[in-house]
């Protein structure tokens, strides 16, 4: 422990800025996801609960708004003058972006979120307080805390069910904050075989789970650096790169055949999932 | 209207305010054990939170804070003002704050007690508190120097160190005249430790002043960081509503003005409890209450700076935030914020009202108030409207156990401000004395002046 430490240039181990950062090598895992196929039906939902140990709040906590659901659906109504059997609505499924420059890492106080090296945004449970901080400054508000000791105390999982936990994601106790990792055990696990063999993860090798359930493949992910994956080619089409804080479709006069945007992107989080524009017009 | 005597005699200074520390009005202790029940509260709740974790505060995603957060900006503002009236006005040579001062600055070391207290009680894993300290650690992890909240730990630990330093020092000279005053005891015993040996000899009375003048100035350019270091906890995030670049001369101006108001209620108390009604005369008291109607009308203006740069801003987010603060489920918090913070102050202004004890007492409580739903609507309403749209049917009322701890810490702060003001004399003896001699000094120029005159005719 010396005093360098505190003298030591802090930019050097944060990534900044998708502008003017050093190239992502050679992983920078990536979302595209169609919102013309997703059907809304929920299934990544559950899927998310069962792979990352979510705890399952109940009725009472839910309306609270202490619900713990990683990835959500959001169900936004048309408002063109119909009543309910008849009015539309559209689904956005919404999940941590994974920002390139997230506005929930430089507000930890303790550094308990951060960027990796392979473009995702981390968080360190054993070094969370549970300020909330990150969660204030989160444009999406994906971030959701342990309001209580949901393992122990609140038996949100019966004990009969102990066994469907994952043995590759740890519970998390009270007063820490928990968000989407995209999987993060599974990319881990393909990153250190594919490191073993002498290679980089393949294409279609790691899925998250939320796109494995996905029933309409609305859901796509994998590695942006890759040429060859399909996550890769979306955003190549749709003129989406992760340093744009708008996007082609929207420039041009008079409508455009692209789809492609991200979520707030003119407040230059640079989020890490493209969305693909509903052209039906309504989910039902 | 009396002001104090000029022929007062020194002995009947220390023997008056000494007295303070023996026998109060019998309302002291009705005062002390309400405080320590509205306390016992407050550790109840907090408790029970502790236990079972922040859900009973009946916080949720998207509203992460709530009164918590609210009132500790609101004790952190309170404590401005005993830096303004003991370090500013000293500089100024403002003699009128003499008699008031000492517990001024109490009420700043006492309310920042209470702000830190919040910061605590907020954390989802307050066992861990200390992560957010830069302490050496054989894993060389540091907290992130990037993150305002870790500046707002270090501002805050800096000014309530320095604000303790220079209220003991302030009380040096006292202390003695009250360890000189006692036969034995505890008191006697506290007082002779904490005098510091003093004896009032030349020297010590010089490296004194050099000693109070440098911390006072140092205790300044602190205050003001301080509250400008809590407004960037908002400002230098993105959300509507927070992202205001006037927030931290608005936050200090507002500290000012609940200091201010609350120095008022402080007086009122003080003088009748502590008999101190010839010291803290009615002229000290409408001198404040001038200072506080000025910063009514400073933080009045910067309101109207904040409102105007938002709705001509363009900038959407904001302004529909703006209207949902007026319009929206907050809408009669907000309005009794205005009328509490810039319509209220206004009774400050007729001169009738300027002196009239009552009026006073009610109106700073009011002020109070609105300084409170300020912090408030600074807080909450940016949850409920903020960015993204899912997040806006979502509505949030405090739990009791929240409105229970944040009770609790005026019980709190009530019975660490009571206790002091009968262990340590809350009126400042040696400047009374100090405030006189300057009045006599000025009568006696008058006098030999005015025989002059006589004489020449």
């Amino acid at each position: 422990m010396t005093a360098t430490n505190l003298l030591e240039n802090w930019a050097s181990v944060r990534h900044f800025h998708p502008i003017d950062d050093k190239p992502h090598d050679p992983y920078k895992w990536a979302m595209a996801i169609d919102l013309d196929a997703c059907t809304g039906c929920n299934a990544c939902a559950v899927a998310c609960y069962a792979e990352n140990n979510l705890p399952v709040v109940g009725r009472e906590k839910f309306l609270h708004g202490q619900s713990m659901h990683w990835m959500r659906i959001e169900r936004y109504w048309e408002e063109d003058g119909r009543e309910f059997p008849d009015q539309g609505f559209q689904f956005l499924p919404m999940m941590c972006q994974q920002c390139e420059a997230a506005p929930c890492e430089t507000v930890c106080p303790v550094g308990a979120t951060n960027h990796t090296q392979d473009g995702l945004n981390s968080q360190i449970y054993n070094r969370c307080i549970g300020s909330r901080y990150c969660s204030a400054n989160c444009p999406f508000k994906v971030r959701y805390f342990n309001w209580y000791d949901y393992p122990t105390t609140e038996n949100v999982w019966p004990a009969e069910m102990n066994r469907q936990l994952n043995p590759d994601v740890t519970v998390r106790g009270k007063g820490v904050m928990e968000k989407c990792t995209f999987c993060v055990q599974r990319l881990r696990a393909a990153e250190v075989t594919a490191k073993g063999e002498g290679r980089i993860v393949r294409e279609g090798e790691v899925q998250t789970a939320c796109q494995q359930a996905c029933p309409a493949s609305a859901i796509s992910f994998g590695n942006l650096v890759d040429p060859e994956s399909r996550v890769h080619k979306q955003w190549l089409t749709q003129q989406v790169d992760l340093d744009k804080d708008k996007q082609d479709k929207d420039q041009k006069e008079g409508g455009s055949d692209l789809r492609g945007y991200r979520i707030l992107e003119e407040l230059r989080p640079y989020p890490s999932v493209m969305y693909l524009e509903r052209v039906r017009e309504s989910a039902v | 209207m009396k002001d104090i005597r000029e022929d007062i005699a020194w002995a009947k200074i220390n023997q008056d305010v000494m007295k303070s520390l023996e026998n109060p009005r019998k309302i002291y202790w009705v005062i002390l054990f309400f405080a320590v029940l509205m306390f016992a509260v407050g550790i109840g709740c907090e408790v029970y939170q502790y236990q079972v974790g922040m859900g009973v505060a009946n916080l949720d995603n998207p509203h992460v804070w709530g009164l918590y957060i609210a009132t500790f900006i609101f004790w952190i503002g309170m404590s401005h003002s005993g830096t303004l009236l003991s370090a500013i006005l000293h500089l100024m040579h403002a003699d009128w704050r003499k008699p008031i001062y000492r517990f001024a600055e109490a009420m700043t070391t006492f309310s920042l007690m209470t702000a830190g207290l919040f910061v605590m009680v907020h954390l989802g894993r307050l066992w861990q508190f200390y992560y957010a300290v830069p302490y050496p650690n054989e894993r060389w992890v540091w907290p992130n120097f990037q993150s305002p909240l870790l500046w707002d730990a270090m501002a805050i630990f800096t000014y309530l160190s320095s604000s303790v330093l220079f209220l003991f020092v302030g009380m040096i000279p006292d202390l003695a005249i009250a360890r000189d005053n006692l036969q034995s005891g505890w008191r006697k015993k506290l007082y002779t430790l904490l005098a510091l040996g003093w004896e009032g000899t030349d020297r010590q009375w010089r490296n004194f002043r050099v000693t109070y003048l440098t911390i006072a100035c140092f205790l300044i350019p602190l205050a003001v960081s301080v509250h400008s270091i809590v407004a960037s906890d908002f400002g230098m995030s993105q959300q509507p509503g927070w992202h205001v670049t006037s927030f931290p001369p608005y936050f200090v101006a507002g500290a000012l003005y609940s200091g201010c108001a609350a120095i008022i209620t402080l007086f009122i108390i003080l003088r009748y409890v502590f008999k101190f009604e010839e010291y803290m005369t009615l002229p000290i008291l409408k001198k404040i209450v001038r200072l506080t109607f000025a910063i009514a009308m400073v933080w009045t203006y910067l309101n109207c700076v904040e409102f105007a740069s938002v709705w001509y801003s363009h900038d959407g987010v904001s302004k529909d935030l703006l209207i949902q603060k007026m319009t929206g489920p907050y809408a009669p918090f907000w309005w009794a914020m205005i009328f509490c913070g810039s319509v209220v102050p206004f009774v400050f202004a007729i001169k009738r009202f300027q002196t009239h004890i009552p009026v006073l007492f009610a109106t700073s409580l009011l002020l109070n108030l609105g300084m409170w739903l300020e912090r408030w609507m600074i807080v909450a309403p940016t949850f409920s409207h903020g960015y993204y749209p899912w997040t806006w049917d979502h509505d949030q009322w405090p739990s009791m156990i929240q409105w229970g701890i944040v009770f609790g810490s005026f019980g709190w702060f009530t019975l660490l401000f009571m206790v002091f003001c009968k262990v340590f004399p809350s009126v400042s003896m040696y400047e009374v004395k100090e405030m006189v001699y300057h009045r006599t000094l000025h009568l006696k120029k008058n006098e030999i002046g005015e025989t002059a005159e006589q004489g020449a005719h």
